[in-house]
C-alpha cells in the first residue's frame, strides 16, 4: 500500500535478561496511514512501548535488540539505518512524548536551552532564532507569560505544563508523525482533559499523524479513528474505534472492556475480571499468549498461534474463536 | 442493593490536619503549614462504602490516615462507633485499632520483603496477642483462602507473587483482626486495568460476607461510582460536595464536581463524544496558601466577587445532598 506513512512489517524485539531472553515484541505489523490518530492499547508489559521505541531506535542496546522486521518511512527501512541518520529522523521527523515529564527532562538545564537545542540542531536556526521560535512554541502549547519562563527550570513546572513543555519541544520541528506514551498517565483527570484538549487542537491545526500509546480505553475512545489492542507482544485485535468498542472481538478485547467500570453506569453490576496475569515470554509462545487466561479457550488454541486475520474489512483480529458463537472459526 | 442503612459507624466533625513547615536546623522555627486537610465533617454509616475522590494533593489520603490516628489530627473529633479516637492514647487506642484497618496503595512498598506471606498477614494476631502460634496458622491459612489465594503460598515471600496478588496479601493482613472498618487508600491504582477488577469484586465479596464498612480513596472516578454507596469529593483539603453516587454521579451541583466529571474519559466513543466537557484552567493551587473564601474560586468558571470574601458553608442542599458552594442553586 503507497498511502502508508509509515509501514511497520514483522516486528520482533527481545531484552536479554539474568532470567533469561524476554520476547517483549513478537511480530508485529502494522501501518499508518497521513493524518490519522492510531491508539495503542495495552497493558504494562504488552509490548505496546516496546514497539514504537523499537521504530526509533531507542532500544538501549545491550539488553535489548530488534531481532527481525521493518519499519518503512518515505522507502526507507528505519530499522537498516545508522545511527547518525535515524538521529535526523528522530525528532525532526518523527517525535516523541513520553509518561513522565519530570525524567524526560533535563532537571539541572533551564526548559529554554532544551527547547532551542532540537532548533539549533535540526533546522540549523541561530540562538536569536531559536529562542523567538522556542517562546512561540511555548505559547502555542498555552504556558502563560512563555517570555519568562525560559530561563526557568523543569522543578519550576507543575506536572501538567511540564508536559506541555515535552510536547511543545518535541513540535519544535513540525514532525509529520508524533508518537505519545501514556503522557497523560501521571497527571489529574482535569490536567488530562488539558493536555488531550491540547492535542486534538494541535493535530486540527497542524494536521499531524499520531501514535497514542494508553492503557486506558477511555481515552482513545474519542481521539483515535483506528485502536490496536496489543497483548504478550502481538497485536491481538486492530479495528476502526467504534467497530472495535461496539464490536469487539477478541477476548482479551472484550474482557478489558468488561473489567472497565463506566462513568454513566446505572445501578450495580459485578465486573467482569480476567483471571490470571498478563504473561512474561522467555520463549516464543507456540500457542495463543492468552488461552491460559481465556473463557474461550478451544483445543486449537494450545497448539498454534493464531494469525491477525481480517474478520471484517479494516477489522483484524488473532482467535481461532468465535466469540459470538463460542465456535472455532 | 441497597446496603446502606442508618446506623453511624464513624462520625468526623471539623476535622483539620496542618503539617508544619520548618526552617533551620537546630533550632527549627515553625514558618508556616501545609493545611492539608482544612476541616471536613462526615459520617460514614454501618455497612456502607464512602468513597473519597479528589485529585492528587487535596488531602484525601491525609484524611484517611488521620481518622485512623496514624497522624494525630491538629483538631477536630474522630469518633468511631461511640469512642472519640482523638481522646484515646495508647494502649486503649491500640485496643481500638483491631476494629479499623487499613489497605495501601502501593502493594509493593507496604509489604516487608523480609518477611513470609504467613509472618505478613499473622502480624497483626502476633501484635495484638490474640492467638497462639497454632491458631494464627490455622487463621493464616483461612485468610489466604478468603481472599483467593492457595493456603500452601504462606511460606513465601512477597517478590514471588505478582501485584494483584500481593494487593491480596495487604488485603488478607487487614481482614486478620475481624476488623468492622478498613480504610483502602487507592487499592488499585497500582494494578492493571484487568487486575483491577478481581481486587474490586474480591472488596465487594468480602463487604458481603463480613459486613465491611469501607472508606474507599480514589482517583479515578468510574471505579468509585462502581463500589461507593455515597461519594464525597474533595478539593485542596476540604469537601466541596458529598451525596448518594447516583445523585452525585448524575446531578452534580459543585462546578467542580462538574468539570472533574466531564473530565473523565469514557470508553465509548459515542457516548464520549456527546458529552460537554468543562476544561478547568491552571492547577490546584499550593495547599500552603490556600486562597481566600472559596478554594475552589481561583479556577471556577462562575466565581464572582463573594466566592473571594467568604468560605461557603458545607450545607444540605437536598436532603442527604451536601455542597460547599455560594451559587450551588443555580444548578438544581
Amino acid at each position: 500500500m503507497p498511502d502508508l506513512l509509515l509501514d511497520v512489517k514483522g516486528l520482533e524485539t527481545q531484552f536479554k535478561t539474568p532470567d533469561g531472553i524476554v520476547h517483549a515484541v513478537n511480530g508485529v505489523s502494522f501501518g499508518l496511514k497521513e493524518g490519522e490518530t492510531l491508539g495503542v492499547v495495552g497493558e504494562s508489559g504488552c509490548g505496546k512501548s516496546v514497539t514504537m521505541l523499537s521504530v526509533l531506535g531507542l532500544i538501549p542496546s545491550p539488553p535489548g535488540k530488534v531481532v527481525a522486521g521493518e519499519a518503512f518511512y518515505f522507502g526507507q527501512d528505519l530499522l537498516k539505518m545508522s545511527k547518525e541518520e535515524i538521529r535526523h529522523v528522530r525528532g525532526a521527523q518523527i517525535a516523541m512524548v513520553f509518561q513522565d515529564p519530570m525524567t524526560s527532562l533535563n532537571p539541572v538545564l533551564t526548559v529554554g536551552l532544551q527547547l532551542v537545542e532540537p532548533l539549533m540542531l535540526h533546522l540549523g536556526m541561530t540562538r536569536k532564532q531559536a529562542d523567538a521560535r522556542a517562546v512561540e512554541l511555548l505559547e502555542m502549547v498555552g504556558i502563560p507569560k512563555a517570555k519568562d519562563r525560559l530561563g526557568d527550570y523543569p522543578h519550576q513546572f507543575s506536572g501538567g505544563m511540564r508536559q506541555r513543555v515535552m510536547i511543545s519541544m518535541s513540535l519544535s520541528c513540525t514532525p509529520q508523525i508524533f508518537i505519545a506514551d501514556e503522557p497523560t498517565t501521571a497527571l489529574d483527570v482535569t490536567i488530562q482533559a488539558q493536555i488531550i484538549d491540547l492535542v486534538r487542537r494541535l493535530r486540527d491545526e497542524l494536521g499531524m499523524t499520531i501514535i497514542w500509546i494508553t492503557h486506558d480505553l477511555g481515552v482513545v475512545a474519542n481521539l483515535a479513528q483506528r485502536v490496536m489492542v496489543m497483548y504478550g507482544g502481538y497485536i491481538i485485535e486492530e479495528a476502526p474505534v467504534k467497530e472495535l468498542y461496539f464490536n469487539p472481538s477478541h477476548p482479551y478485547t472484550l474482557g478489558l472492556l468488561g473489567s472497565l467500570p463506566r462513568l454513566d453506569e446505572k445501578g450495580r453490576h459485578r465486573l467482569t475480571s480476567i483471571d490470571g496475569v498478563p504473561p512474561v515470554l522467555y520463549e516464543k509462545p507456540i500457542h495463543c499468549p492468552f488461552s491460559p487466561r481465556c473463557k474461550f479457550a478451544v483445543e486449537h488454541c494450545w497448539k498454534e498461534n493464531p494469525p491477525l486475520d481480517d474478520v471484517t474489512q479494516g477489522h483484524r483480529v488473532a482467535c481461532w474463536v468465535d466469540t459470538k458463537t463460542g465456535r472455532e472459526r | 442493593m441497597e446496603k446502606a442503612n442508618t446506623n453511624i459507624l464513624l462520625h468526623v466533625e471539623n476535622l483539620v490536619k496542618h503539617f508544619p513547615i520548618t526552617k533551620g536546623i537546630l533550632l527549627q522555627k515553625q514558618v508556616g503549614a501545609v493545611h492539608a486537610v482544612d476541616g471536613v465533617s462526615f459520617d460514614i454509616y454501618q455497612g456502607e462504602t464512602l468513597g473519597l475522590v479528589g485529585e492528587s494533593g487535596c488531602g484525601k489520603s491525609t484524611t484517611g490516615r488521620t481518622i485512623l490516628q496514624l497522624y494525630r489530627p491538629t483538631s477536630g473529633t474522630v469518633n468511631f462507633d461511640g469512642v472519640d479516637l482523638v481522646a484515646l492514647k495508647g494502649e486503649e487506642l491500640r485496643r481500638m485499632r483491631r476494629k479499623m484497618q487499613m489497605i495501601f496503595q502501593d502493594p509493593y512498598a507496604s509489604l516487608n520483603p523480609r518477611m513470609t506471606v504467613g509472618e505478613i498477614v499473622g502480624e497483626p494476631l502476633v501484635v495484638h496477642r490474640v492467638a497462639n502460634q497454632k491458631e494464627i496458622q490455622e487463621r493464616v491459612s483461612n485468610l489466604l483462602e478468603v481472599v483467593g489465594l492457595n493456603a500452601g503460598f504462606a511460606n513465601r515471600y512477597p517478590h514471588e507473587f505478582s501485584g494483584g496478588q500481593r494487593q491480596r496479601i495487604g488485603v488478607a493482613r487487614s481482614l486478620a483482626l475481624q476488623p468492622s472498618f478498613i480504610v483502602c487508600d487507592e487499592p488499585i491504582s497500582a494494578l492493571d486495568v484487568s487486575i483491577q477488577a478481581q481486587v474490586v469484586n474480591l472488596l465487594e465479596d468480602l463487604q458481603n460476607q463480613f459486613n465491611l464498612t469501607y472508606l474507599f480513596i480514589a482517583h479515578d472516578l468510574s471505579m468509585v461510582r462502581h463500589i461507593s454507596d455515597r461519594v464525597a469529593v474533595m478539593y485542596l483539603g476540604i469537601i466541596i460536595e458529598l451525596a448518594d453516587r447516583d445523585t452525585l454521579y448524575l446531578n452534580p451541583l459543585h462546578p467542580y464536581t462538574q468539570a472533574l466529571l466531564s473530565a473523565v474519559p469514557i470508553a465509548d466513543p459515542i457516548a464520549d463524544s456527546k458529552r460537554k466537557r468543562v476544561i478547568l484552567q491552571g492547577d490546584v493551587p499550593s495547599p500552603v496558601n490556600p486562597p481566600s473564601g472559596c478554594r475552589f474560586r481561583t479556577r471556577c468558571p462562575i466565581a464572582e466577587s463573594l466566592c473571594a470574601e467568604s468560605q461557603p458553608e458545607f450545607r444540605e442542599l437536598k436532603p442527604g445532598h451536601f455542597v460547599a458552594c455560594h451559587f450551588a442553586e443555580r444548578f438544581v
